[in-house]
């Protein structure tokens, strides 16, 4: 005998691959072991306000994309008679905003979902730009070189730096104020970072809290050193970014452009929201992530199909248990994953109906059929016509009923159903009504269970969302396909043996 | 209270319906699973499997060897030659028999005892006419008796005229013993014996009677109807245990030879007797079904590990085997 030692490791592998996959996905995509949980998505509403005076306006809105925490979803704007584009430029998106000619208050509505998400995957990071050092005037030069010489003094480090130049800002009153009056201080921070080897930013961020409205941009200091950046309180010099902080605008450019238009600002108002996962996820993946390899890509009308594809494998296996483990009889051996199929679209009161309904018609038909001694593939053609002419008539005799459940009926395979009807009627004139039964029954009952099985949510969720989940099946299969033991049924065929043996 | 005593009872019942698993194992009983995984697929190269599902090659093939047959009247393979029907009758005087090449369990199989003026005596005594004979034959042609239902062939071959010995065990149909050969070993008999419960067919599950045949003489073990112990035929009356098979070591000869002939390592051969004649092969099986065990109220698995663990190395010839299989497997009682 072949060693089984290559087979148990193949199986193995199999098995932990999918588990490892499984895992994976579990861990580095959040994705849920049960299905309907849900996810906390924020929706921003920044409003823009604008008094236009006749001249062509044009207004450009920075905008976030998905950052360490957050997820962009999908985003709408509202803004009536103006012609809208999104801007790739250095300072980051921005939702552009024109129009030839506005008059009086006007006001431009942009909308982004965000998704609360600790997985999420942010487009590169741009480094901050090298900024030619700005020769100030004096006494400002002087001034800034002092706070910036005793914040060096006192700090170590990239981070240690920044925190000490907010201190000193806020200790020496007197050159603060100085300062202030040529340009802020976030500015001055940045710049003076800058200055000194620290690749800084002024950066535009936003608290999210649920039910606000009119919030405005708050500014931070973004620090970086090396891949890594914090965000500073240049009031505090506190550092790191609250969960709830949202960073509008991180790329060094201005929040918002009006041109041609005065008084213009901006103001937010935001929601937060709880959404299924898979909603989220599906929205998460809409923006194609070839890297990601994943059933969320693919268009929903896709999805709905490899949703439906992807349980086939369990329902096999249970035809694969049910016949190997128990041994019931089956009629066509995966017939009852087809009519489980057929069932998860009609649902299992309607689907068993209907089932039984054309198969019962069927069989006193095709007995008919039998008479008249035709050959075989000119039999079941014949079959399949009638069971599209029964299909017909009960959806029809069904809607005037005003049973739109008996519509349902059209969802079942024909062929199958035909080549059913035709083995059904064989075995009935050879064997007799009660294997009719016994089989029938069988399949029955196999698709009821593949079909329970086949309709749980979390299987559903579970085949849909994890690939591995797929390998594992095939390890069960293959070890189911080398098991030698007895079936339950055997355990009740040769009971009369063991009797043989006591007497 | 009611509740744990109901309970028992319960389980009692299921304990009285059903095996323990380990009580089957101890009695060496082979289930459907180890005979596909342990035998079947082990033994039986699946190239050599046409070769026993198309009775016609197995026919051919034991011509070949040398092997007693019923006599090939005639083979109908096209639909339009199903009008020749009746010239190839012609050239048999009495009784035949009309199956499907690629038939499975018994199906398709039409037993004519007698043809005569007034038309063709099936074996239940009805009288057919050349016109159902040759729906029968389209039928079988159509694949309506075929594994999966593809296009097949009718054979047409002389009746075997039953041994007198088996007069009144027999209802109607044709009494057939079933070796089951192991690596050229016979290892198991058993007899099948139809009934009216049966309607004359030899399956076992749609009520024929199997009889455990001892491998040392031929001699009844045991019968079975419905997997239930009998004594008398449930029709004649005759008791069972009384059956023995003559030309015991012919049938077993004939059986064994049937190794060398197809190289199928776990056969099922299924042999009748001919009054005339003596043993002739009826078909072969490459899937033999496990109801033998039934009959004989014993598992195979003793015998097929025993004869597992019988050294590769010196060949022994088939007339030593039959001697080998009679002297360590003939049951005592």
């Amino acid at each position: 005998m072949a060693s089984r030692t290559p087979f148990y490791i193949l199986v193995s592998l199999l098995f932990f691959a999918g588990l490892a996959l499984t895992l994976h996905r579990h861990i580095a995509f959040d994705i849920p072991w049960f299905p309907g949980e849900q996810r906390q998505t924020w929706s921003i509403e920044a409003k823009v306000d604008f008094e236009a005076n006749g001249e062509p306006v044009t207004a450009s809105l920075a905008i976030p994309n998905t950052q360490p925490g957050f997820t962009q979803l999908n985003q709408q704007t509202a803004s009536p008679g103006y012609g809208l584009s999104f801007v790739e430029g250095k300072g980051g998106t921005y939702a552009q905003w024109s129009i030839r000619q506005a008059n009086g208050n006007q006001s431009l509505y942009y909308k982004v979902d965000m998704l609360l998400d600790p997985f999420a995957i942010p487009a590169e990071q741009e480094p901050v730009a090298n900024v030619k050092p700005h020769v100030e005037k004096e006494p400002y030069a002087t001034a800034a070189q002092m706070i910036l010489d005793r914040a060096t003094e006192r700090s170590s480090s990239h981070y240690t730096l920044a925190r000490e130049l907010i201190h000193e800002f806020n200790n020496q009153e007197q050159t603060a104020e100085l300062l202030v009056q040529v340009k802020p201080k976030t500015i001055w921070i940045a710049q003076l970072l800058q200055e000194a080897g620290v690749p800084a930013r002024r950066i535009h961020a936003l608290y999210l809290e649920d039910g606000r409205r009119r919030q405005s941009l708050i500014e931070y200091i973004q620090v970086f050193d090396g891949e890594n950046y914090e965000v500073f309180n240049p009031e505090t010099g506190e550092q790191g970014q609250a969960q709830n902080m949202l960073l509008w605008q991180y790329h060094s450019g201005p929040v918002l452009e009006v041109v041609g238009a005065i008084n213009a600002q901006v103001t937010f108002s935001m929601i937060s929201q709880e959404q299924p996962f898979n909603i989220a996820l599906n929205q998460k993946f809409a923006d194609n992530e070839w890297l990601n390899f994943s059933l969320y890509t693919l268009p929903l009308e896709e999805q709905a199909i490899f949703k439906g594809i992807l349980l086939i494998p369990v329902g096999v296996l249970i035809v694969v248990l049910m016949r190997i483990l128990i041994g019931i009889k089956t009629s066509g051996t995966f017939m009852p994953v087809l009519i489980a199929m057929a069932f998860i679209q009609t649902s299992l009161t309607t689907g068993l109906i209907g089932f039984l309904l054309i198969v019962g018609v069927g069989l006193m038909i095709r007995s008919y059929l039998s008479y008249l001694n035709l050959l075989l593939v000119a039999r079941i053609s014949a079959v399949i016509i009638m069971v599209i002419g029964m299909i017909a008539f009960f959806s029809i005799v069904a809607y005037k009923f005003g049973l739109t459940e008996g519509m349902k009926i059209t969802f079942f395979p024909m062929i199958i159903l035909a080549w059913t009807i035709e083995r059904m009627s064989i075995l009935w004139e050879e064997e007799g009504a009660k294997q009719v039964m016994i089989q029938g029954g069988g399949s029955l009952l196999v698709a009821i269970l593949a079909y329970l099985a086949m309709n749980l949510d979390w299987i559903r969720h579970l085949t849909f969302n994890f690939m591995g989940i797929q390998l594992i099946l095939m390890a069960i299969t293959l070890v189911a396909g080398s098991y030698t033991g007895y079936r339950l049924l055997e355990l009740k065929r040769f009971k009369p043996l063991t009797k043989l043996d006591k007497s | 209270m009611n509740a744990p005593a109901k309970k028992m009872t319960w389980f009692q019942a299921l304990r009285e319906r059903y095996a323990h698993p380990n009580a089957l194992s101890k009695i060496g009983v082979l289930g459907m699973n180890r005979r596909n995984v342990s035998y079947i697929s082990r033994y039986n190269p699946r190239h050599l499997f046409p070769l026993v599902d198309d009775k016609l090659k197995t026919k051919e093939l034991a011509l070949e060897a040398g092997l007693k047959v019923p006599n090939l009247i005639g083979v109908i393979s096209e639909q339009h030659a199903v009008k020749n029907l009746s010239a190839i009758l012609q050239r048999c005087s009495s009784g035949f028999c009309i199956k499907p090449a690629h038939g499975s369990g018994g199906k398709g199989i039409l037993i004519i005892t007698r043809q005569s003026e007034e038309g063709y005596r099936k074996s239940n005594g009805q009288i057919a006419t050349i016109a159902d004979l040759e729906r029968h034959v389209s039928n079988i042609l159509a694949g309506l008796f075929s594994l999966g239902g593809r296009t097949d062939v009718a054979i047409i071959e002389d009746l075997i005229h039953f041994d007198d010995c088996f007069s009144g065990f027999s209802y109607e149909g044709v009494p057939d013993t079933r070796v089951i050969v192991f690596r050229g070993f016979p290892v198991m008999a058993m007899m099948r014996l139809s009934t009216a419960d049966s309607n004359g067919k030899a399956n076992l599950h749609q009520g024929a009677v199997g009889v455990g045949l001892n491998i040392g003489d031929g001699r009844a073990l045991r019968a079975v109807q419905f997997d239930k112990p009998i004594l008398l035929h449930p029709d004649t009356g005759l008791n069972m245990m009384t059956l023995k098979v003559p030309h015991w070591e012919e049938v077993l000869n004939l059986a064994v030879s049937c190794y060398e002939m197809s190289g199928l390592g776990y056969l099922g051969t299924d042999i009748v007797l001919d009054r005339f004649k003596g043993p002739m092969l009826l078909e072969l099986n490459a899937r033999p079904g496990l109801t033998i065990q039934i009959a004989n109220g014993k598992g195979l698995l003793p015998r097929l590990r025993h004869i597992e663990s019988l050294s590769h190395k010196k060949k022994m010839s088939a007339v030593d085997r039959v001697a080998y299989t009679r002297e360590h497997f003939t049951d005592h009682y």
